[in-house]
């Protein structure tokens, strides 16, 4: 009976779940930037069509996903960061996951305080 | 009785070195045509990814969490920004930085999931035209942007104009 090769630093647990999350959030903000750009490229037409563009952002659905975007980006922009440790640093290799779960820590603590101020602000009303 | 130990097939051991002569020409890491390119890209994810933190964390700190967040951004809000070169050279280099990293990101992607030698190429090529469009595109519109638009001869609404 064939028996479960032994778990390696890219392959099961925190090394590849990491990297799948890594896939994903990194092409979910690369399409969001193309569309990002796109937008703000309106200021070249008119003050008025960037403005009523952007005024269609402002509404619940969209600060929801504001901050789902955001998510993203900090579990990216932290994730990448060990991604750095683990590649330069002499003892990253060995620390990964403990690595990985102090970003998932820091990453809480920021979506935490993010979700606060940015939603009641978007929500909040004006 | 003597035994003799065969040197490992991939290194020479007197020499320290890897023999080359004895790894076929297709697994060679070195003499390719595609030179160091790898290499440059996987340092340069690294580079860009710690400047991007930066950028962008600074980018989403001022836009959304500073003053009345959300609510203050319309064309007065991007026009006061660019009316500054430290705000256009930030966006110039958050736009630059950005997409390269990301572009390569994908085309990592496409090597990794595309199996098929013109579907990587198509891919590639859609790839490649879109990124080229959004530099060219974000660069023009941060550098001939006018913060104080003037249609026939009557300033526009919603300018950042710099008082008479």
């Amino acid at each position: 009976m064939p028996t479960k090769p032994a778990g390696t630093l890219y392959r099961g647990r925190e090394g590849m779940w990491s990297w799948v999350g890594h896939r994903i959030t990194g092409v979910v903000i690369f399409f969001f930037l193309l569309v990002h750009v796109l937008d703000t490229s309106l200021v070249r037409v008119s003050p008025e069509a960037y403005t009523a563009v952007i005024g269609t952002y402002k509404n619940p659905l969209m600060a929801l996903g504001e901050t789902g975007l955001v998510a993203a980006i900090v579990f990216h922009a932290f994730n990448g960061l060990r991604i750095i440790a683990v590649d330069f640093w002499k003892k990253g290799a060995k620390y990964q996951r403990q690595m990985l779960w102090t970003v998932l820590g820091l990453w809480v603590v920021v979506m935490v305080g993010f979700s606060i101020r940015h939603l009641s602000l978007a929500l909040g009303g004006h | 009785m003597t035994a003799t130990i065969q040197p490992p097939r991939s290194g020479n051991p007197s020499s320290g070195k890897p023999s080359s002569g004895r790894i076929a020409p297709k697994y060679r890491r070195s003499g390719g045509s595609k030179g160091n390119f790898e290499m440059l890209a996987w340092l340069f994810m690294r580079l860009s990814g710690v400047v991007l933190v930066v950028l962008i964390f600074g980018h989403l700190t001022v836009n959304l969490l500073v003053g009345e967040g959300i609510h203050a951004i319309d064309f007065g809000f991007v026009a006061g920004k660019w009316a500054d070169p430290f705000w256009q050279f930030w966006d110039l280099a958050m736009l630059w930085l950005a997409m390269l990293h990301g572009t390569n990101g994908v085309r990592t992607i496409i090597n990794d999931y595309a199996e098929k030698d013109a579907t990587r190429l198509w891919l590639k090529i859609v790839l490649y035209a879109a990124t080229t469009v959004i530099i060219v595109l974000g660069t023009l519109v941060i550098f001939t942007f006018n913060p104080c638009p003037v249609a026939n001869g009557v300033q526009l609404p919603g300018g950042f104009c710099p008082a008479p």
